[in-house]
């Protein structure tokens, strides 16, 4: 679904990504460990497309389930169709727009969410949401219709459902913002999700309610994950298929589920040496 | 009598469309004087009037431990001129949020002069500008801490978006303090949108038209976060940024 190969990225001209190579098939959630500076982040970015995130070498290359030639819009098979890789698999993700990436299904849960005073949740989202509708040839969703879904992933987020109407993470705490990560997710409903230190600044609460937001919203056949985290906490309850090290911008080891608690019980200089 | 008419000489009106004042000058010359008692509160929304030429001006005057919060929208077709004259006496807290949106020919501008007579009192001015085509926006604003306010906290911040190559914002924060204990900030940016505030909007799968717009009416809109009533405003503030943007 996800196939990174030799991914070189630098960031201020300095190389920050030294060739990762990576699979995740469809149906799996990857947990990628590391120490910080690593190139955790630099990958979530890259793979999303932020400016200043340039791919200097590799391919990155995304298989959504519902294909977007299949959106049954002329105008949007024209645009995006050079951008195929040939044998019509599989996106180049890295020749798409940050919105495109959204709208073929991929999603970032930032490490630190955006503030964006003056601008509602609720706006933020609609917008973000009808967006990705009809970059994929379906209808806007009515006023009424998105309330009621933002309504509904608030509620099984365990979030008062009246936050979405403040401006986006304004006088939010560090928990809020993440757990509002995961409601967009929720809203979003993608087919990948790149989750960003999900579980930082979260308490056990919070903690346990994200783990289950991911399991609900992603854990499926068609739809895939890249959990980064530094602790082996939110694995507990988001149970990798496969563990990776990060070190300095490479996979140095990669293992089962087992691999989480042995990085936690020696430390990563132990583990990926 | 009326006011004499202001000369280019005076440093707050250096920015001024003279032209389109001469006409108005006689109507609106004269200040108009809001004064709020001891620890009472006010809470004012200026919004544009359907004229070309908007000109107000008023002092006023804070209690000790009074409260005002000034809500403006300065959108005049040609000149609009928002002059605010406020006094604080002990613990007083002003709170002003205004913005310029123009485009065309138009000069907007917010003059202040905030004068913080007591200790203990607090302002706070923020303003925001959007201007196109070759639209003026100005803030030129004074904040005096007389002789013995202490623990004064005065904060000015000021932002302009200029959408085209031919808009101008002038931005001139002036301190004058006469104290040695206070506690005074002023910050201005012209120039572009939050790059990680697009990429944010475009990573949840906005394009990047829809996002501009969208950051833009939030630079202006979180403005009236904080009125009791905003619901008037806002409405006035999107009607300009699209007659503007």
């Amino acid at each position: 679904m996800l196939d990174i190969s030799n991914l070189h990225a630098t960031v201020a001209d300095k190389p920050i990504l030294n060739g990762v190579t990576l699979h995740v098939p469809a149906g799996e959630v990857h947990a990628i460990m590391g120490p910080n500076g690593s190139g955790k982040s630099t990958l979530a970015y890259a793979l999303a497309g932020r400016p200043g995130y340039a791919v200097t070498e590799g391919s990155a290359t995304f298989t959504p389930t519902r294909h977007p030639r299949e959106s049954g819009d002329p105008a949007e098979q024209e645009r995006l169709g050079s951008r195929f890789r040939g044998n019509d698999e599989g996106l180049d993700l890295l020749a798409l727009d940050p919105h495109e990436r959204a709208a073929a299904g991929l999603f970032l849960g930032f490490q630190y969410p955006v503030e964006i005073p003056g601008v509602s949740y609720l706006q933020f989202l609609r917008e973000s949401l009808n967006s990705q509708r009809r970059s994929r040839g379906e209808p806007d969703l009515s006023g009424a219709e998105f309330i009621k879904l933002a309504r509904e992933q608030a509620k099984l987020l365990g979030m008062d459902a009246e936050m979405l109407k403040r401006p986006v993470n304004v006088g939010f705490s560090g928990g809020e913002k993440k757990r509002a990560e995961m409601v967009q997710m929720g809203i979003m409903n993608p087919t990948f999700a790149i989750l960003d230190e999900t579980d930082s600044g979260l308490d056990i609460d919070a903690l346990r309610a994200v783990g289950a937001g991911i399991n609900r919203i992603m854990r499926a056949p068609g739809k895939g994950v890249l959990l980064i985290t530094h602790y082996q906490r939110l694995l507990d309850y988001v149970e990798p298929d496969r563990v990776h090290v990060l070190s300095h911008g490479k996979i140095v080891r990669s293992g089962g589920p087992e691999l989480a608690h042995e990085l936690e019980r020696e430390g990563y200089a132990e583990a990926a040496a | 009598m009326t006011a004499p008419f202001p000369t280019r000489r005076e440093e707050d009106w250096r920015y001024a469309d003279f032209d389109a004042l001469r006409p108005v000058w006689e109507q609106f010359a004269e200040l108009v004087t809001i004064t709020v008692g001891a620890g009472e509160s006010l809470e004012e929304i200026w919004l544009p009037i359907a004229e070309d030429v908007q000109l107000r001006r008023v002092q006023l005057a804070l209690g000790a431990g009074a409260r005002a919060g000034i809500f403006a929208l300065n959108a005049a077709p040609v000149y609009g001129r928002i002059e605010l004259e406020v006094s604080l006496e002990e613990g007083a807290e002003f709170d002003l949020y205004a913005a310029n949106i123009g485009t065309g020919l138009s000069t907007n501008e917010v003059v202040t002069n905030v004068k913080h007579l007591e200790p203990n009192g607090r302002s706070r001015q923020t303003v925001r500008s959007v201007l196109n085509g070759k639209a003026v926006g100005s803030y030129l604003g004074k904040v005096e801490v007389a002789h013995g306010a202490q623990h004064t906290d005065g904060e000015q911040s000021v932002k302009a978006m200029l959408l085209d190559r031919g808009a101008t914002a002038n931005c001139k924060p002036e301190l004058e303090i006469y104290a040695d204990d206070v506690k005074c900030a002023h910050g201005a940016t012209v120039g572009e949108l939050d790059p990680l505030q697009l990429f944010y909007a475009e990573s949840r799968g906005m394009d990047p038209a829809t996002a501009r717009a969208l950051l833009l009416e939030g630079f202006i809109m979180g403005l009236w976060d904080t009125a009791s009533e905003p619901q008037a405003i806002c409405e006035a503030a999107r009607e300009a940024l699209r007659r503007v943007v």
